[in-house]
């Protein structure tokens, strides 16, 4: 049986010529609104007990739409929510806090409103204090907190009661660095105990590192569903596509996918990797020194071309990457027709592991502005240890041990 | 919908507390001022009207009798006016904890009726100590305020509800109504007795509803008798009728209540 099932569900915010009608309706008379706005529209998808998915869109995508119908505070206008188990959700964090209250006394409030008795809020309590870890602070009245101390004791109210679903909205940056990463491993327990995660945030790598599943919604349809990486780089071709623009997603030989999208004025043709032989690789060893080629056609005239390049792991997270913006060799004026071979030397200091490249010709600093080519996965390496001693990590820096014995 | 609000019973009680120490909290005199304000409203009536007004009064030979008739008329309307005041821009106030948070919509009214009669209970106590100081003494007669408080209490909620949440849609409303509200006190036998009014216009009284409730709590507090029957009983049925719509219009309305907010 599925934790969450979404079905069919769409959402219109109504408008009405007269407000009067929106009464009169509910007394059953058949007025037909103004306005229909569809902010989201047949929504369908499963959630299984033990799953991590993010939810990832552009704002106004309907993300926060659909997290408060998962949560319940909107109604569905078509179709139905199912959910077996207990919801909650870290939305805006310390919200309904009373200043003059406590920050015990608050939490009490809290707790109830999420619908927990006396008993239940006495026997967390410690619990609760302890993970807040501020102190005599926990019973003065909050309006002496910092907003980081009001983060603090919001958070572990939220997260005191293991839920069987938790919503986490852009809110996984609470407080400083110390408690980032005490939440974060309080959502990892739970998900180790079986708590499904609904993220909602534009962090890929907390998405990929949390979640094994991604939802990626465009005005107010999934447009994709599945594995975290493979949504982000369609993502980030969406984003970089600008009008006439196409996204094209390609099945790898690997199972992988790979993502292009853009305008195409300008294309890469062909990308080698050579190996510090000077011959084709698909293996490179650590340390070693490699060179990229990359052929580029111009298919127009274009104000300027700007190749940028990067490594990423096998999970989507960028290694290393630069462009020829930043290194200030920006072709100005290139014509239609013309052929350039860029040459990329450097250093594999990289993890023994599959690396992709990532490329993108673009005309300025980035490809928001205007984007002519962006490849994800363009090429495929390993990386090996041939000579190096063994280590861990994802980059190779020679570490020197000396010692003596005194 | 009952069985919701048990279960969030915990939620209701400790807003209801935080609601009266809110209105205590870093203030010297704390819960005095529930008393102080409505209070010094009778002490001002009194001072002003209690020369014109005192000798028609009539059927009762206390010297303080005008102001012991302020205070039973105002302990019933101000909890009528806290009610409906509090009901017109709830929803509007608790939008963002609406908008965030699943919980049972129907506690928020609820604590705003137990945080009223727990305002009106204490002002009900003070009042007792100035009756006693006044030589007006306690009888069983005001026994038959706990049934007078429930029906100002649910006219007040139904009226509270319906216009509460037509106000979240048209805000006029909330504007409006407490215009109404001032009016509506002055068109009621609080500050005056009945008799003032020409015969004439007399029997216009019985169009408003909140005046069989006030001459009930003057017929006890005042007079020591048991409030009419039969007008306690029409009351009841237009409150109950009018909490029912309320309450209908409510439930309809939550789900598009927070699309609005």
């Amino acid at each position: 049986m599925s934790l969450l099932s979404v079905n069919n569900v769409s959402k219109a915010f109504r408008s009405y010529s007269s407000e009067w009608k929106r009464f009169a309706r509910w007394f059953g008379l058949p007025l037909k609104p103004r306005e229909e706005l569809w902010v989201l529209r047949h929504i369908n998808f499963e959630i299984h007990a033990g799953e991590a998915i993010g939810i990832i869109g552009q704002n106004g995508a309907g993300k926060s739409t659909l997290l408060k119908m998962i949560t319940g505070t909107l109604q569905p206008t078509e179709g139905e929510i199912k959910i077996n188990g207990r919801i909650a959700a870290i939305l805006e964090l310390g919200m309904g806090f009373n200043p003059e209250l406590t920050g015990r006394q608050n939490v009490f409030h809290a707790a109830g409103l999420m619908g927990f008795s006396r008993e239940e809020i006495q026997q967390a309590m410690p619990d609760i204090e302890a993970f807040a870890e501020i102190g005599d602070y926990f019973d003065q009245p909050v309006r002496i907190y910092s907003s980081g101390m009001q983060m603090r004791v919001a958070f572990a109210v939220a997260t005191a009661y293991r839920p069987e679903i938790l919503i986490v909205d852009e809110a996984l940056s609470v407080g400083d660095t110390y408690f980032q990463h005490k939440s974060f491993s309080r959502i990892r327990e739970f998900q180790e105990k079986g708590t499904t995660l609904l993220i909602v945030s534009h962090d890929r790598s907390a998405i990929q590192s949390l979640c094994n599943r991604a939802i990626l919604l465009e005005k107010g349809t999934v447009i994709k569903d599945g594995n975290p990486e493979e949504i982000f780089d369609f993502y980030s071709a969406l984003i970089a596509e600008k009008e006439n623009s196409t996204v094209e997603v390609t099945k790898l030989e690997d199972g992988k996918t790979q993502t292009s999208s853009g305008t195409g004025e300008a294309k890469i043709e062909e990308i080698v990797l050579y190996n510090s032989k000077g011959e084709t690789a698909e293996v490179v060893g650590v340390g070693e020194k490699v060179e990229l080629q990359f052929v580029i056609h111009v298919n127009e005239d274009i104000k300027s071309l700007v190749l940028g390049c990067g490594i990423k792991d096998r999970l989507g997270e960028m290694m290393f990457g630069t462009n020829t913006f930043n290194t200030r060799q920006i072709i100005n004026q290139p014509k239609d027709g013309d052929i350039f071979i860029f040459k990329v030397s450097f250093f594999a200091n990289l993890g023994v592991g599959s690396y992709s490249i990532h490329a993108s010709l673009v005309e300025e600093q980035s490809h928001i502005e205007k984007n002519f080519q962006w490849l994800d996965r363009a090429l495929v390496f390993s990386v090996v240890n041939f000579d190096k001693y063994e280590f861990v990590g994802s980059q190779w820096n020679e570490m020197n041990f000396t010692f003596e014995k005194k | 919908m009952f069985r919701s609000l048990w279960q969030y019973r915990h939620f209701v009680l400790s807003s209801i507390y935080n609601d009266l120490f809110a209105q205590f909290a870093r203030s010297k005199l704390g819960g005095l001022w529930v008393i102080i304000n409505p209070l010094s409203q009778v002490l001002i009536y009194a001072l002003i009207l209690s020369n014109i007004l005192a000798a028609k009064l009539p059927g009762i030979d206390n010297k303080y009798a005008y102001a012991i008739y302020l205070m039973a008329g105002l302990l019933s309307w101000n909890l009528f006016s806290e009610i409906i005041g509090r009901c017109l821009n709830l929803f509007i106030e608790q939008a963002n904890i609406m908008k965030k948070m699943s919980f049972p919509r129907i506690t928020l009214p609820t604590i705003v009726v137990g945080s009223c009669m727990l305002n009106n209970l204490l002002l009900f106590i003070s009042m007792l100590g100035i009756f006693a100081l006044l030589g007006h003494q306690f009888t069983l007669v005001m026994f038959w305020l706990i049934p007078l408080t429930l029906i100002v209490v649910t006219l007040s909620l139904g009226i509270g509800l319906i216009l509460g949440v037509m106000n979240v849609f048209v805000r006029d409303i909330g504007q409006a109504f407490s215009v109404i509200l001032q009016v509506w006190f002055w068109f009621t036998p609080i500050v005056y007795p009945l008799t003032i009014i020409p015969e004439s216009y007399r029997h216009l009284m019985q169009l408003n509803p909140m005046y069989s409730l006030v001459d009930a709590y003057h017929q006890i507090l005042v007079y020591n008798q048991a409030p009419e029957i039969q007008s306690i009983a029409i009351i009841s049925v237009i409150a109950c009728v009018l909490a029912l719509v309320g309450l209908f219009l409510f439930r309809r309305a939550s789900a598009e209540m927070v699309d609005v907010l």
